[in-house]
């Protein structure tokens, strides 16, 4: 049900974007209108949902430690998992955002019966990180790649992407790895989504629909750049005209650029109302970007309450006979 | 109170069913079956406390004698956290729900209930915070997973989020850091604007409040059981020792949770204590009015958490020490490491730490001057300060359970590693994964170590009790040590659920066993009055 909801809600997407690109009178409104439009609800979007992160404080210094702190000299800390230097933090965060060092700790559990009684297992379960990895770089690279669009003359890093990207050199124009990579990785997300009872059960269709967009993005660009070929000459000088804010529409650019460019736009223009707002969070987890030198140097909660309290003076009033009956010091005989 | 429940068999309790319910976790409602929760708290606490809408109630019955608007107050406290707390606001807008913390947690893995899985905990809430304070759960409603506040919802939350002991565990293992242990915390302070807690909470921390620690121990009774403690520490060695009580101008400040000082085992480790500072000639004392470690506060709101740790700066502060030792405890060091210097100090009336037996100075706690027992008791035995006698423990074969909040709240793993080796020939590690900063809760923390709710606490500590069963099969582990109090209080009854036969131990009273004192007698027997190996009647 989840499922069908964010399927057919993408299908519906697909046939307005079909729908635009075969009205030719509405090139100019899906090729142009609706990127802007699309590129200002990102960025401001993702803007604003970052300063509405930031405005609330981080009251408490709070990082998980997972690794030995720093104590005793001759005991090694953990510099990274438990770091007490900026420099640690960077790393550490350098390694959750580029690696997915957490996600690659996964393990499994198994409960299994042995001959004395039940077993719990840990195995190593590296999928769900393998198939990270790849999604997000996967994608990252296709859009350096897009930026040959909107840049004359090609930086040298795009082109060299490109050539290690298809370096396989197979059928013309030739095949990008990272095209088979997502289309890989997207289908291993999805399938592990409705296929692990689990994950079925917690999954959303908030869950389902951005995997499901963002299929539909790379198979309408892939269809684009093997099949249904479209004019590329004509789509750079709509890319450029976009990025100097001086569109023009040349025409005959071809049909199915304009329903790749729409599913492009509705998914820039989800991205920060939903859970895809990871990549700005995760650089801000208080769990993670805090150095974690807690007893060496004092954090300061802005909100920080007076709280009513019970004094030793309350204490000692209420109890001075039987502490003097025992021995114990008082201040007022 | 209900008529006792008799807690399943192990046999029982160790099938797990992991299939999920045929009905949307949104429509499944909340069963409270009992032996797995806690009772609710009392009116004469919450009213010690000054907490909202004290009166009497009960879990089990249908009517939880909520005030009227209730709702309104619960989002209001929804918004009022939202605009404090970076980590609540973020936690709940950037979950994926890859699931990944899924299986991390021991009450899901050992209950198969998927509300337990540590996603669907923060779930429970994040739904409330989408329908009342995000578009998409306002426009779409179940569509974006939002879904409205009531009773029933309420009656989830109390359940849940008194069923995970904020270990932290699931936050080692997230992409991105989200930390149920911190929306478990928020959740159980949203309930307790309406009066919701449970009663192992709010007793301890009333107690704790009025008398200075979670047993309620007053002034004489405290000095009456360390005395009790002297005496059966001159008939084991021959040596009197004499600790001092809210003593001015003494160097050090010692506070450890008052757990130690009633039952066992936790008096052993105080035993031990009493044994090592008085061999050092420590210039220390104890406190009746900061005699308390732990913060049971902390499972209730930030304020009140606040309110109970006031006491140990405070009283340093009277007393005039240079410095402050703490116990052997597990959150007592979360709230010691991340929260105290933040809320008191800073804490300029107190020195940088220096061992006044090796010189060591504590760099690491330069700013809150509070040191950890094993901070100080391995500086002692990297200097050679202790003479040691560790055969006195070869009856023992040793594991260590790493604590939920100093492994992943401070990161305090080595420290009692070297101390333990230094004092036991026979140490055996538990497997990897369930050790360290993957270390599995106790089943009891947070306040959750009640009788009432015993089932649930012996399934939560399952994948704890299975990985010392690992050991004890294959190196014939009989002891488990640890350095927290709860787990001193909680890890008997785990250990004779599903493992009899291992013990379970303080690592200060493993040193004190092994210590040989100046001027002791020959010994017989341990801290316990069991014979010492090779030394005993009865061997």
């Amino acid at each position: 049900m989840k499922v069908l909801f964010s399927f057919l809600t993408v299908i519906v997407l697909i046939i307005i974007a079909i729908m635009g690109a075969s009205i030719t009178n509405l090139h100019y409104v899906f090729g142009i209108i609706i990127p802007y439009v699309a590129l200002i609800m990102f960025v401001g979007g993702f803007i604003s949902r970052v300063i509405k992160w930031g405005r609330s404080p981080v009251p408490f210094r709070i990082p998980t430690t997972i690794g030995q702190q720093k104590s005793l000299p001759w005991i090694k800390q953990n510099k990274i998992e438990n770091p007490t230097s900026a420099f640690g933090v960077i790393v550490r965060m350098a390694m959750e955002v580029l690696f997915f060092r957490s996600l690659f700790r996964n393990t499994q559990t198994e409960l299994r019966e042995g001959k004395n009684g039940p077993i719990l297992a840990y195995g190593s379960a590296k999928w769900l990180w393998l198939g990270s990895l790849f999604f997000h770089w996967s994608f990252l690279i296709i859009i350096v790649r897009h930026l040959r669009l909107f840049l004359e003359p090609i930086p040298f890093f795009v082109q060299l992407l490109e050539s290690v990207d298809g370096m396989l050199q197979i059928g013309l124009p030739s095949i990008y790895l990272t095209d088979l990579f997502i289309l890989v990785a997207v289908t291993f997300l999805f399938l592990r989504r409705v296929c692990i009872p689990r994950i079925k059960y917690i999954s959303l269709p908030a869950d389902f629909f951005p995997l499901f967009m963002i299929m539909s993005v790379a198979i309408s660009g892939i269809l684009m750049r093997y099949f249904y070929k479209v004019d590329l000459i004509a789509v750079k000088q709509l890319a450029i005209g976009l990025a100097t804010f001086q569109p023009v529409l040349p025409s005959g650019i071809g049909p199915m650029f304009f329903i790749h460019i729409f599913l492009v736009s509705v998914l820039f223009a989800y991205f920060p109302m939903s859970k895809l707002m990871h990549m700005g969070g995760i650089f801000m987890s208080p769990t993670r970007n805090m150095i974690s030198n807690n007893r060496m140097v004092r954090h300061i909660n802005p909100w920080n309450p007076v709280v009513e309290v019970h004094t030793y003076e309350q204490y000692e009033d209420e109890f001075r006979v039987k502490m003097k009956k025992a021995g114990i010091p008082v201040e007022k005989e | 109170m209900a008529p006792k429940v008799k807690l399943p068999k192990p046999g029982e309790l160790s099938q797990i069913d992991f299939k999920t319910p045929a009905t949307d976790w949104m429509d499944t409602p909340v069963e409270f079956k009992p032996g797995t929760y806690c009772w609710g708290s009392k009116e004469k606490d919450l009213l010690t406390l000054g907490l909202p809408n004290p009166r009497q109630w009960s879990p089990a019955d249908e009517d939880w004698k909520i005030p009227e608007g209730w709702e309104t107050t619960i989002l209001d406290g929804i918004a009022e956290r939202l605009s404090k707390y970076r980590s609540f606001k973020l936690f709940m807008d950037i979950c994926v729900r890859c699931g990944a913390c899924a299986d991390k947690c021991h009450f899901y893995i050992a209950t198969g209930d998927p509300k337990n899985m540590p996603v669907l905990r923060a779930e429970l809430i994040r739904s409330v915070y989408k329908k009342y304070f995000t578009k998409s759960g306002k426009f779409l409603g179940r569509l974006a997973g939002a879904r409205e506040l009531n009773m029933d919802v309420l009656k989830e939350w109390w359940s849940y989020f008194f069923q995970c002991t904020e270990c932290r565990r699931c936050s080692v293992f997230c992409p991105y850091g989200i930390d149920q242990a911190e929306v478990t915390i928020i959740g159980r302070e949203l309930l307790n604007l309406v009066g919701l807690n449970i009663d192992w909470i709010s007793g301890p921390a009333a107690a704790c409040y009025m008398k200075g620690n979670h047993l309620g121990l007053e002034p004489h009774a405290i000095t009456g059981n360390i005395e009790s403690m002297c005496d059966d520490i001159e008939d084991i060695t021959g040596i009197r020792v004499n600790p001092t009580f809210n003593r001015k101008g003494a160097e050090i400040m010692f506070v450890t949770p008052s757990g130690d000082l009633l039952g066992e085992p936790g008096v052993y480790t105080c035993m031990g204590y009493l044994m090592l500072f008085h061999e050092l000639g420590l210039d220390y004392t104890w406190s009746t009015y900061a005699s308390e470690g732990g913060n049971f506060g902390f499972f209730t709101s930030n304020d009140t958490a606040k309110r109970l740790n006031y006491k140990i700066y405070a009283e340093a502060k009277r007393l005039g020490v240079k410095y402050i030792i703490g116990g052997e405890c597990g959150h007592m060091w979360r709230v010691l490491n991340q929260y105290m210097d933040t809320w008191h100090g800073p804490a300029d009336f107190l020195e940088v730490p220096v061992s006044p037996i090796t010189g060591t100075v504590f760099e690491n706690a330069k700013s809150t001057k509070m040191i950890h027992i094993s901070e100080f008791t391995a500086d002692l035995i990297k200097h050679k300060k202790l003479n040691l006698d560790p055969t006195r423990n070869d009856h023992l074969k040793v594991t260590f359970h790493d604590s939920c909040n100093p492994s992943r709240g401070m990161g305090l793993l080595d420290e009692p590693r070297e101390v333990i080796k230094a004092v036991c020939n026979n140490f055996y590690e538990m497997p990897e994964n369930t050790i360290r900063e993957k270390t599995f809760c106790c089943g009891s923390g947070s306040g959750l170590n009640a009788s009432e709710n015993m089932e649930q606490r012996m399934r939560g500590g399952f994948p704890r009790a299975n990985a010392v069963k690992y050991v004890k099969e294959k190196h014939g582990v009989n002891m488990l040590a640890n350095i927290c109090a709860v787990d001193r209080a909680a890890l008997p009854a785990l250990m004779d659920y599903w493992n009899p036969g291992v013990g379970v131990t303080g690592v200060t009273e493993l040193v004190a066993n092994a210590l040989v004192m100046k001027g002791e007698k020959e010994r017989t027997t341990n801290l316990r009055f069991e014979d010492l190996p090779g030394k005993g009647g009865n061997e």
